[in-house]
């Protein structure tokens, strides 16, 4: 009998990133230079390290709220609501910084990542009770906050753009620690907080029992409740610490556009890593990689010059690419034919 | 013309892993309310959709006015003149009762739709059934009777050769019931032919003229309906000749050990509309049937044993210590195991393995601190294969692509890790094929006399014959006779289902 051999789904999104790679390797000068400046690493490839931090921060939570059959499209408002409320916090609570006296208000650094999370945390469980208690579908219990989220944001700030100067805070955003991103080190450490829930605990098993069959897992005895509660609180939690990478990192929260359409790059780099939408399952590695393709591919547009009109369109096209190489009906051609392919191998032996 | 309206001759259907029609035939003549019987899964709405193209058959043939018919659709099986109306409701709740009464054949006027004539024809239909509503209104915002009853209205205009009614009645009341049978006599004087698909006894018998019952996707007669009495059908759709009945063998001790020591104890516990009080108790070493017939109860006793539904009157007991389940998790803590009746929406998590499947409800019952490693995993997994036979090729098989026998066993494996003192399964053998069938039966005999209690509930009375030592029987909701012992044969329990009438 012939024995499956299964490719991993993760070849997939690895090898378009490895295309993209490619290309650049080939046509664009420099892009793999690395060099050193001041202790820290310079270059495209960390450049692209630095800037996927506060996506793949929200893609590596989405991953689980997917994985339960949710989606949360609410993640770019409440990384403004975060972003502002730091920006608030940085001048102690109040928006007329401009006015004079500003040296004397600023807060501390623990205080300014604090209250932001908190905030986040609440705005997650707002979330998880609309989908598991209230049973709202997903797409409307978070499209409830993503709408008011962004007022709320406006209405935090006074509809102004509060900008800041802080050393402390902004290394959240800048800073580079060992020579790598600090912001990718933060990711890398949600990353950390992600697999020890799911691996040490039984959650990442209720994750997927809950997506693949909600009522199962009731008859199993899972609190589904709970398990629902928890990925989107913990969505909650990624966005409001991606909204402090991007306020610290520009020192400032622009209320109306920080994180816009964020929500749908988040979506887009599970669903390029192999997760399906539908639940039950979820491939985090798939997610990574998929986040570091949608940023290779922004970062060499970019380079490129590529003229701003047509960057989304590029990014569309290369992600339809990437989609339809992995869509179940190729993968299934192109396994086939190595299956026989394989067979005839076995067969002239 | 050929006498027959209707005629399948021959016809099978299979799906992946399930023989759901073997070669069964059916006719209808004209001007006739024929009944189609069977017990759950014996083939009624696999026989229907293959009449109304849902999908196609795979062996047979299928004569319409003595012509082969294949339709692909039921849009084309409406176009050959058979409408259908189905147990659940398919008409658009978002559009208003006229636009559903009439919808595809709108009259028009001066190039515009004449909603004058829509509404006055949609109030006529109605009438007909004594439902007096505002027409206009959305369909969604009346209850599911009336939706059905508007469902059944539309089916009845359309101008059809053939009517078939799947389970229509299931959500009316008694009074409704009588209004739908009027129009059907009302049509069949006017030489409609009807298929009537049914669970409820005396409908069957009120409204048809000949009933025929499938068993197990396998056709087992046409009879007259004047010429049955209710236990034949009954014995008829169970699957066993009367006078068969005694001598089947009974693998269950049987014996009741008075003295074995008490489990689980139930003192009135009920809720109103959902399930009267009962009394029942379970001991250790027993295996207790539920013998009744589809909605008399059986499944709703587990979920309220397991906390699935939770009682609003009487108490349970547990070892004689007074005790609330109100969670499956709480029952779970308890001892309590439950194999739900309905394997692919309650049993199996199709994503997961066939490993994970196995531990999930060990890892429930072991909480949030004590995770069930990978290596510990895969030990339970094999240790339940090797013990139950389940045939898989590797531990990481995922769970959908095992044959029903074996996703079953995973079921069976789930809970038998979670070492309970009463396992309650509810249909552990339905739809799966005869050799895993007999070696869950005697798994479960197995278990009790190693000293768990088990409640075994089950469509099959010959099943719940073989394996228990002591059967509740239930009827509408209600625990309405108890058998022990030698007292447990299929006559009795058929009796006592059928209730005094016979």
């Amino acid at each position: 009998m012939l024995k499956g051999k299964q490719i991993p789904k993760i070849i997939w999104p690895l090898l378009a990133l490895a295309a993209i790679l490619l290309f650049n390797l080939l046509f664009t000068d420099h892009f793999f230079r690395i060099t050193i400046r001041d202790g820290h690493l310079f270059g495209s490839l960390i450049d692209i390290l630095r800037r996927c931090a506060p996506t793949m921060i929200m893609a590596i939570a989405m991953t689980y709220v997917i994985a339960t059959g949710g989606i949360d499209i609410s993640v770019g408002s409440v990384l403004a609501i975060s972003g502002s409320i730091a920006s608030l916090v940085v001048w102690g609570g109040s928006t007329n910084y401009l006015a004079g006296d500003d040296e004397a208000i600023y807060a501390a650094v623990g205080l300014i990542i604090l209250i932001p999370l908190l905030a986040s945390l609440a705005l997650g469980a707002f979330n998880g009770l609309m989908v598991s208690v209230v049973g709202l579908q997903p797409f409307i219990a978070t499209l409830i906050l993503m709408t008011a989220g962004r007022g709320i944001a406006q209405l935090l700030t006074g509809g102004k753009v509060l900008n800041f100067s802080h050393a402390g805070f902004e290394f959240v955003g800048r800073g580079y620690f060992l020579g790598i991103p600090f912001p990718f080190i933060l990711a890398m450490l949600v990353l950390l907080l992600g697999l020890a829930i799911t691996k040490l605990t039984p959650m990442g098993l209720y994750i997927q029992a809950v997506g693949g069959n909600r009522s199962a897992s009731q008859y199993s005895g899972i609190n589904t409740k709970f398990v629902i509660l928890f990925v989107y609180i913990f969505s909650g939690f990624a966005a409001g610490l991606a909204g402090l990478v991007m306020t610290a990192d520009i020192t400032g929260a622009d209320a109306g556009f920080m994180g816009l359409y964020m929500e749908l790059d988040a979506i887009l780099a599970v669903v390029i890593g192999g997760t399906p939408m539908e639940g039950g399952k979820y491939n985090l590695k798939g997610t990574v990689v998929g986040v570091l393709i949608i940023q290779t591919l922004t970062t060499t547009i970019l380079t490129r010059g590529v003229p701003p009109e047509y960057t989304t369109i590029v990014k569309a096209i290369v992600v339809l690419a990437v989609l339809i190489i992995q869509s179940r009906k190729v993968r299934e051609l192109i396994e086939h034919r190595t299956m026989i392919r394989a067979a005839k191998e076995a067969e002239s032996v | 013309m050929s006498e027959k309206l209707l005629e399948a001759k021959g016809v099978s259907k299979t799906f992946p892993g399930v023989r759901a029609l073997s070669n069964v035939d059916f006719a209808l003549g004209r001007g006739e309310i024929h009944g189609l019987m069977g017990e759950n899964g014996a083939g009624k709405s696999t026989l229907i959709k293959a009449i109304t193209g849902v999908f196609p058959r795979d062996e047979g043939d299928i004569f319409l006015d003595g012509e082969v018919i294949h339709p692909h659709s039921p849009m084309d099986a409406e176009a050959l003149g058979i409408s259908t109306v189905y147990q659940e409701v398919n008409l658009l709740p978002n559009l208003s009762v006229a636009e559903n009464l009439i919808i595809g054949r709108q009259p028009m006027k001066r190039g515009c739709i004449d909603w004058k004539t829509i509404n006055n024809d949609a109030i006529k239909i109605l009438q007909k059934f004594d439902i007096n509503i505002d027409v206009t209104e959305l369909l969604g915002s009346y209850s599911i009777a009336i939706q059905q009853m508007v469902a059944i209205a539309r089916a009845l205009e359309l101008d059809s050769k053939l009517l078939i009614l799947d389970e229509p009645t299931s959500s009316l009341n008694l009074d409704e019931v009588q209004k739908l049978f009027i129009q059907m006599r009302r049509l069949k004087e006017e030489g409609q032919s009807i298929i009537f698909v049914t669970h409820f006894l005396d409908q069957v018998f009120e409204i048809t003229d000949k009933i025929t019952v499938l068993r197990n996707g396998e056709y087992v007669g046409e009879y007259n309906t004047a010429d049955l009495t209710k236990l034949d059908l009954i014995s008829k759709l169970m699957g066993k000749a009367l006078d068969e009945l005694k001598e089947f063998e009974h693998i269950a001790e049987n014996k009741v050990d008075e003295d074995a020591e008490a489990l689980l104890c139930t003192d009135g516990s009920g809720k109103a509309g959902y399930l009267n009080p009962f009394n029942i108790y379970i001991n250790k070493g027993d295996v207790v049937g539920l013998a009744g017939l589809l909605g008399s109860g059986r499944s709703e006793i587990a979920n309220m044993l397991f906390g699935i539904v939770k009682p609003d009157k009487g108490s349970m007991s547990i070892r004689n210590k007074k005790i609330k389940i109100s969670s499956p998790a709480q029952a779970l803590k308890n001892h309590i195991a439950l194999c739900p009746e309905d394997r692919k929406n309650e049993g199996i998590i199709a994503g997961l393995s066939v490993k994970e499947n196995i531990v999930l409800a060990l890892q429930v019952k072991q909480g949030w601190l004590k995770n069930i490693n990978t290596r510990k995993q895969n030990e339970l997994a094999r240790k339940y294969i090797d013990m139950l036979d389940i045939k898989t090729p590797s531990v990481d098989q995922a769970i959908e692509n095992l044959s029903g026998g074996n996703q079953q066993k995973v079921i069976v494996a789930r809970w038998l890790a979670t070492n309970p003192e009463l396992l309650i399964v509810d249909e552990p053998t339905r739809g799966i094929d005869v050799g895993a069938k007999t070696e869950i039966q005697k798994l479960i005999v197995q278990l009790a006399q190693d000293g768990m209690g088990v409640l075994f509930i089950s469509s099959e009375i010959e099943e719940v014959v073989r394996c228990s030592n002591r059967v509740y029987v239930l009827q509408e909701r209600s625990v309405v006779g108890e058998l022990a012992g030698s007292d447990i044969d299929e006559h009795k329990i058929m009796h006592t289902i059928a209730g005094k009438g016979e």
